[in-house]
């Protein structure tokens, strides 16, 4: 009989062993460690890479299928988004500095991931780890591709976004998400693992994706809510692959637990502090609020993470040091931020402004504690000045912080009245830090973030002018010079709500969108 | 026990998915959010093919919750059958 017998399909775990092991051979002409170049040097002993499993079992045939699917749902929604001048549906004009922030602070970044994973990929000698980082990979090149057309649409009617890639090379505060990414990739693959892959992925991506994508659709835009939420998707397996990253190495062996634990304390820290652009966000930039920053700190910091900390103190690993230290600032973080970017308007590619009556309400609502005692006084006497004409934009340059290079704007932990300034004297040179644990990546690894680039120091010394600028010349303006090389248009992309040209143009369009004229 | 909880998107395709899910895991809890729905539980969380496809009446892979999943929190396992999230302690 030469009947057909259809053969029954694998089940998920044998076509996963399949399609990842069984891909995979062991070479015979060249030498393991000439292959794996970087998997040796940061002390991370693997015994077995085969003990690496994807728990939801992903495979490369899988995962184009269920790729194309949110593509296909996300262009739909884009394309009717822009049809129907989906940008005049937002709560107001205000909203769409969010995504000013986002297009310049985040969206490059997922690029950056995107380089980050092929290169971990490569150099991991294990077949599981090497597909998930290859799907991650294609993910946030996907995220940082989906991210820039959906918000070309914005890029037409609104300033400040015309060149968002340069903004994040050159743009001051923009150092901060940069050089955070920067750090990651330049460290090994395990590290970069475990930085962005646990630490940023799995304990922190809550706060900066759910605010955002909640928050946009709270605020009538659906074009951000999809292409987050489209991201999002892809969310999920990356904090999988994040938490399994972790109780691989931890597994492996136990002289990993104590270079791991240093790697979560330090990058917990770093990506709080990349926070802190979120965190002004939640609080400040969205005109129709979701949560408050201390809130969903609260739920996704300490309930979740203090979950996944209880379930990790089996492996000997513990709640990183700083979350004391992140505990007593959640009071203050997002007043002292906008504060910041209040008075540096200026300099910036996006507007600020001063909270009106209601939005001080809810801020003194939402941080009884802090608010009305240390932030309502200064911003009424901002809103005053700027009612007499005399709007504060200020012309003095901060001193940033070596590592997290934000301005060191941030108060001594317990008293909201005092700066707190760290410093370290090394090889000659002295370095500033906003606080101890920043202070403490840098004695831990000098010779890296000696390098670290500070648009202040650059600016100073006169790499941040168009080229062929002549700053002795006499009525020299260094900000109009260092605007110029940003690309900044001034009176156009910067400077206060108040005045903007986005604030005008949205009146008007929304005007022609619901009258006739 | 911690919480695990999944948080999928609102629409058609999951309308289904959470109502199987409340059914297979009686002390779920929704939270209902902007565009998202948080089901969360004490310490596991289980979705399960045969459930879901008895709603929806047509052969379901689990692995299709991928295009409308948001964030999760827990140790995941997913088999044919069935997504776990847990933590162990
Ligand atoms: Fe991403
Ligand atoms: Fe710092």
């Amino acid at each position: 009989m030469d009947m057909q017998v259809a053969k029954k399909k694998l089940g998920l775990k044998e076509r996963y062993a399949v399609m990842t092991r069984g891909l995979d051979w062991t070479p015979s002409y060249q030498k393991m460690e000439d292959i794996y170049p970087y998997i040796a040097y940061e002390g991370i002993k693997i015994h077995d890479w085969d003990k690496w499993e994807d728990p939801f079992r992903l495979t490369m045939d899988a995962y184009w299928k269920y790729q194309a699917e949110k593509e296909r749902k996300l262009y739909a929604i884009i394309d009717a988004f822009n049809q129907n001048n989906g940008h005049l549906n937002v709560t107001d004009a205000r909203y769409i500095n969010t995504i000013k922030l986002f297009i310049s602070g985040i969206s490059p970044l997922e690029y950056v991931a995107h380089r980050g994973f092929a290169h971990a990929g490569r150099a991991f000698p294990g077949p599981g780890p090497r597909v998930a980082c290859l799907m991650q990979s294609l993910d946030e090149i996907r995220h940082a591709q989906t991210q820039v057309h959906s918000i070309s649409n914005y890029n037409k009617y609104y300033n400040g976004m015309h060149d968002f890639h340069q903004a994040h090379d050159r743009v001051w505060f923009l150092s901060v998400p940069k050089s955070f990414f920067d750090d990651a990739i330049t460290a090994g693959p395990f590290e970069f693992m475990v930085s962005i892959g646990f630490s940023f992925e799995y304990v922190l991506t809550n706060l900066l994706f759910v605010p955002f994508v909640s928050g946009a659709a709270y605020n009538g835009d659906m074009g951000t809510m999809t292409f987050g939420f489209s991201a999002q998707s892809d969310e999920a397996r990356h904090m999988t692959l994040g938490l399994e990253v972790i109780k691989f190495i931890l597994e492996q062996d136990p002289a990993n637990v104590p270079i791991v634990q240093r790697w979560i304390d330090k990058w917990t820290w770093r990506g709080y502090r990349v926070l802190t652009l979120v965190a002004m966000m939640m609080d400040y930039m969205l005109p129709k609020r979701t949560m408050s920053w201390k809130e969903a700190w609260e739920v996704y910091f300490e309930e979740n993470g203090g979950a996944l900390f209880k379930d990790l103190a089996r492996y000997g690993i513990k709640m990183p040091k700083c979350a004391e230290q992140i505990a007593l600032e959640k009071d203050h973080l997002s007043h002292q931020a906008w504060s910041t970017f209040y008075n540096y308007a200026a300099a910036a590619n996006f507007h600020t402004w001063m909270p009106d009556e209601d939005e001080m309400a809810w801020l003194a609502a939402k941080y009884p504690a802090s608010f009305d005692k240390h932030y309502r006084p200064r911003y009424e006497f901002w809103r005053e000045q700027a009612a007499k004409g005399n709007r504060f934009y200020n012309k003095t340059l901060p001193m940033l912080c070596q590592t997290c290079q934000i301005p060191m704007i941030f108060t001594e932990p317990g008293d909201a009245t005092k700066i707190c300034y760290r410093e370290v004297d090394y090889k000659g040179d002295k370095y500033h830090f906003c606080s101890d644990h920043c202070k403490e990546i840098f004695e831990h690894e000098p010779e890296k973030y000696v390098q670290a680039w500070l648009p202040v120091h650059q600016i100073y010394q006169g790499n941040c002018f168009p080229e062929g600028t002549d700053p002795t010349v006499e009525g020299f303006d260094p900000l109009a010079a260092v605007l110029e090389y940003y690309k900044l248009e001034h009176g156009r992309d910067n400077l206060d709500f108040d005045v903007s040209e986005d604030k005008k143009n949205f009146a008007e369009w929304r005007g022609q969108a619901t009258k006739n004229i | 026990m911690s919480t695990v909880f999944l948080a999928l998107q609102t629409n058609e395709d999951t309308r289904p998915i959470i109502e199987a899910i409340l059914q297979d895991n009686p002390g779920a809890v929704v939270d209902e959010q902007p565009a998202m729905v948080k089901i969360n539980a004490d310490g596991r969380l289980v979705v399960r093919r045969e459930t879901i496809e008895e709603l929806i009446g047509r052969d379901y892979d689990l692995q299709e919750l991928q295009v409308n999943m948001i964030t999760m929190s827990g140790n995941l396992d997913q088999t044919d059958d069935e997504i776990t999230l847990f933590w162990k302690s």
